[in-house]
């Protein structure tokens, strides 16, 4: 980390802090931040949040970044939680902290799994939780609920092959504007 | 040179696929164990074959409607997870939950923790050989599943506890049978741990076996037991309290070695403080309303609909439209039977959650199963994976 200009300076604050109704602590990052965050959390005398909760994605369909990845800290130390959100466009990388926290391995080859973000430097990144050979990312929100491939038996050659996914309808995904608020 | 290089074999390791079917495994968990002999050199769980995308099909429900895949996520503690849910619902939509709903809801997860930690002990045994206790374990929790099935009709999965406290208030006799029973589990409780706390061959197969120490544990992201048998005292019951177990007196049992046995002492011990856990909420139990008063986030009365024009109207917007919450995003967390189990909500001012995380404490335990099952033999997997305490629906969602 080199501070040399104010400019610089500013470069390495976090975007936004929210404290959600003074409950939870929310910090929104840079994505090239991120490891400098968290080794902050984690090494840091006075925070101590050494424990990784979970990685989630989300998905934001229409802001400007598609995805939101989101590091939930705990500091059993100081019995306190703090969330990480980082910001990622479609298409880009972000880094793996597997480095930093061992057990992230997996959570963040669910998010590959689901929503396709690549993080660099996995040790293996594999799909997790879907089937083998399984194309797509599933928890994007422009992924059908019902997907593309159903799995059937096959009487003649005696074993389940993949087709492709028949509905007779359409499923209905009512939008109620609704009246309560 | 060329005589040497015939001369000398090169040893590979074993690889060994150990389920997706497999008693052992606890539901469709392969293992593809790389073995040296009988030593586990590499052990890589492949984890998904009961994926069900319950957090893809959590988005298109309203938030009602979601409610009743978290019973089907850990199909053994159904409640503890409705209750997770129904807590972020009301973080967001800053819900109050009645006196009377907050103590049913705590009778009903200690209930939960109980019936979780008999088959974790349960199929522990079995995994390691003891038919017995499982057995008797199973006869315990059709009890427990009987007072499910009294308050929701429905042996497991309940949809209980629902959003602004819980569906039903409990029917008569409940109590003094809820009662009855805690006074006689002790007694089979006790059994239960005269057969194996002592018992040569269960010592010998879990002393020692799985060790993980505090600062390993607290890398790999393990909560509740886990985390307590390496000596952590660290329960969000006591730590993060919520509904009411700031006023309820229960005492946190914490492991020394972190060894298997440990944690098989800590959810017996568990189980015990569960008893007292009711047995206090029982004692304090008072009358009044099981859910809010705010028609707009909770059902009507039975009696009330039948009376008010209002009311039905309402009864019919709930059940078809259900809640709407405004923008806002939570994580609760709560000190499920497995450990944290989490649920990070996003909501976007519909009546469906934008977003909704599952955090479960399997997942995060299972992935440490490499680190825990490297240089013990293959046998000590079995014991391994029973101690973790993993159940599928939970892991692979």
């Amino acid at each position: 980390m080199n501070i040399k200009t104010v400019a610089n300076y500013y470069n390495f604050l976090p975007i936004l802090i929210e404290t959600n109704g003074g409950s939870e602590l929310i910090y929104i990052v840079k994505k090239n931040n991120l490891l400098h965050f968290l080794t902050i959390f984690k090494k840091h005398i006075n925070l101590q949040y050494t424990l990784l909760s979970c990685i989630s994605g989300v998905d934001c369909m229409n802001s400007n970044y598609r995805f939101q990845v989101v590091y939930d800290l705990l500091s059993v130390r100081y019995n306190s939680r703090v969330r990480l959100k980082i910001p990622v466009q479609d298409l880009t990388n972000i880094e793996s902290i597997t480095k930093l926290y061992v057990n992230a391995n997996w959570w963040e080859r669910e998010i590959w799994d689901l929503f396709g973000i690549y993080f660099e430097n996995h040790p293996d990144l594999r799909r997790i939780l879907t089937d083998y050979g399984f194309q797509g990312s599933p928890l994007k929100k422009n992924f059908p609920l019902t997907g593309f491939l159903e799995l059937k038996y096959n009487f003649i050659e005696k074993k389940t092959l993949y087709s492709l996914f028949e509905i007779t309808q359409e499923y209905r995904n009512y939008e109620y504007t609704s009246p309560w608020c | 040179m060329i005589l040497r290089n015939t001369l000398l074999t090169k040893i590979k390791n074993f690889t060994v696929n150990f389920g997706p079917q497999h008693p052992a495994a606890h539901g469709v968990l392969r293992l593809i164990l790389e073995l040296n002999g009988e030593i586990i050199m590499k052990a890589d769980p492949h984890i998904g074959l009961l994926h069900r995308g319950t957090e893809k099909l959590i988005e298109y429900k309203n938030f009602l409607q979601a409610l009743p895949y978290f019973d089907r996520l850990d199909y053994v503690s159904m409640m503890a997870q409705e209750h997770t849910y129904s807590l972020a619902v009301e973080k967001i939509g800053k819900i109050k939950v009645p006196k009377r709903a907050q103590y049913i809801r705590v009778i009903f997860l200690e209930i939960t923790r109980i019936l979780n930690h008999l088959l974790a002990v349960g199929c522990h045994a079995l995994d390691v050989g003891a038919m017995t206790p499982f057995l008797w374990c199973f006869e315990e929790r059709e009890k427990l599943m009987e007072f499910y099935e009294r308050v929701s009709g429905a042996r497991m999965h309940a949809a209980y506890i629902r959003p602004g406290g819980v569906h039903s208030d409990l029917p008569l006799g409940f109590s003094d049978d809820l009662y009855i029973f805690i006074k006689q589990f002790k007694i089979r409780l006790l059994e239960v741990m005269e057969i194996l706390s002592n018992n040569r061959i269960w010592k010998n197969r879990l002393i020692d076996i799985g060790i993980i120490t505090s600062k390993k544990a607290i890398e790999w992201g393990f909560s509740g037991v886990m985390l307590r048998g390496s000596g952590i005292v660290w329960d969000l019951r006591y730590n993060q309290p919520y509904e009411l177990y700031s006023e309820l007196d229960f005492e946190i049992p914490v492991g020394i070695n972190g060894d298997c046995y440990d944690r098989y002492l800590i959810r017996v011990e568990e189980m015990i403080q569960s008893l007292n856990i009711i047995h206090q909420c029982l004692n304090k139990l008072e009358a009044g309303p099981i859910k809010t008063d705010d028609i707009k986030v909770t059902a009507p009365y039975k009696h009330e609909f039948k009376t008010y024009m209002e009311s039905i109207i309402h009864h019919f917007k709930y059940y078809s439209n259900n809640i709407s919450l405004p923008i806002g995003e939570t994580y609760a967390a709560t000190e499920a039977p497995k450990g944290e189990f989490g649920v990070y909500l996003i909501s976007n001012n519909s009546d469906k959650p934008y977003r909704c995380k599952i955090k479960a404490p399997g997942f995060g335990h299972l992935q440490a199963l490499d680190y825990m099952a490297k240089n013990n033999s293959i046998a000590d997997v079995v014991t391994i994976i029973g101690t973790l305490d993993i159940v599928f629906g939970e892991v692979d969602r």
